[in-house]
């Protein structure tokens, strides 16, 4: 229910939008993300994308996550 | 898929638990609200590569088992009703209301389709304009904008014949409702991961200030969640409980702005009645009043009967997070997820399903 997935953007128009969910194109909704851009990744969730995914923010986890491993 | 698999990794996630190990000292408990939480952790073992000072709770963010019967009851008498076709996510079909079971409802005749999205039940009232559209909004804080979204559509197309009947609920309510009962003591909230990506961290705010209860929002995959306890355990230990984001890449402090904007246009808070908790101010969605010809509240009237609990069922006092799917005697052996007695083995988020699905049923027995 409250399970939302990665999905790319590939084609906008108005508040439709086409994405690719794990090799699949689908139509989605943008009107709770009007700001995406194409080539943007959205969470997606019931086929609304709740939000746009921060990709500095992921690279930065990431980092984070190998930084505080390492003496591990 | 990407956003996924890097946070899968085995290597890394092994090296988290044996930092995690080596830093847990006392002994502390945390519960995770979110029922996709307790489905990842069990999916992944994450319980049982914890140290065992580690306790994790799993607590009432499982949306269809927390929907009080006399709804559910309610949702299924209104599918009776001449004329309507009911939308509803396919969660919702399986779980037994007090007499009988969307489910069933349609196996009987009534008009009752599972929509993925609010999207298909409104394309559903533009194909069907002599029927009226009932749309069963349930979900919390992830769901309800979708589902405002789509009443501010109709709104704009004029469509006519379709109709949300909302028992929306929220997640910081209820926290605060569980805390305030004191039943469970806790050290830590791992805090859910789409409804944040909504409402941002802020709303949880008061669970460290008030309660001194450390919080992380986390995401969905194993790395994300060892992220958030590691994060638990440092705030513990340093007694300075605040709310960290373990999600970055899906949660920001302040959420998805235009998304709350939509949902409070559309909506207003009022109390709600959970499964297992009772009657929680403030953590309800009803239609405002400029919306309210979208209201199946005002435009439609059922009376299902006095609602009935299962008996024997102990899904109330799992919510709560009192008691473990293990304590049920009616777990694995009269109630399976082929015959569920309870909505938590049915839904998708349910803990006892989650139990029967990623543990042996001798496992759950002994937990
Ligand atoms: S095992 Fe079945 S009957 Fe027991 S608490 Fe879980 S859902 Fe209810």
């Amino acid at each position: 229910m409250c399970l939302a997935i990665p999905a790319k953007v590939l084609s906008i128009e108005g508040y439709q939008a086409e994405a690719e969910i794990a090799g699949v194109t689908r139509q989605i909704s943008l009107r709770l993300t009007p700001e995406v851009k194409v080539g943007d990744w959205v969470l997606l969730h019931t086929g609304y994308a709740i939000n746009v995914i921060d990709e500095d923010a992921a690279k930065e986890t990431l980092k984070l996550l190998e930084e505080m491993c390492e003496v591990y | 898929m990407k956003f996924i698999d890097e946070y899968c990794n085995v290597e890394l996630s092994q090296r988290l638990v044996e930092r995690i190990r080596h830093k847990s000292a006392r002994e502390v408990r945390l519960m995770e609200f979110c029922g996709g939480h307790t489905h990842a952790i069990l999916r992944y073992g994450i319980r049982q590569l914890l140290p065992p000072t580690v306790e994790m709770l799993s607590g009432p963010g499982c949306p269809v088992c927390v929907t009080a019967n006399a709804d559910l009851d309610k949702a299924i008498a209104l599918s009776g009703l001449p004329g309507v076709i009911l939308a509803s996510f396919g969660d919702m079909l399986r779980i037994p209301g007090s007499y009988s079971s969307l489910q069933k409802a349609k196996a009987e005749g009534a008009d009752i389709r599972i929509v993925y999205s609010a999207m298909d039940a409104l394309r559903l009232a533009r194909e069907n304009p002599h029927r009226s559209i009932i749309f069963l909004g349930i979900g919390f804080e992830a769901t309800a904008p979708t589902i405002a979204a789509s009443i501010l559509e109709a709104e704009g197309e004029r469509i006519d014949n379709y109709y949300v009947f909302s028992i929306h609920k929220l997640c910081p309510p209820v926290i605060r409702a569980l805390l305030q009962s004191g039943e469970v003591k806790l050290d830590g909230i791992v805090c859910p991961g789409h409804v944040s990506a909504i409402i941002g961290s802020q709303p949880y705010e008061f669970i460290a200030k008030e309660y001194g209860i450390a919080c992380a929002v986390a995401g969905f995959e194993p790395l994300d969640i060892l992220l958030s306890i590691d994060m638990l355990l440092a705030q513990i230990e340093s007694g300075k409980p605040e709310v960290e984001i373990a999600y970055r890449r899906g949660v920001r402090p302040e959420g998805n702005l235009r998304a709350q904007e939509i949902m409070g246009q559309v909506f207003e808070t009022c109390p709600a009645t959970w499964r297992g908790i009772g009657e929680v101010p403030q953590s309800g969605l009803r239609l405002r009043q400029e919306y309210q010809r979208f209201d199946t509240e005002k435009a439609f009237y059922v009376d299902p009967g006095p609602p009935r609990e299962a008996r024997g069922c102990l899904c109330g006092d799992i919510l709560r997070g009192v008691k473990w799917p293990s304590d049920c005697r009616l777990f694995g052996q009269v109630c399976t997820p082929e015959h569920p007695v309870g909505p938590c083995m049915v839904s998708s988020e349910g803990s006892c399903a989650a139990y029967y699905q990623y543990q042996s049923h001798e496992a759950a027995l002994s937990k």
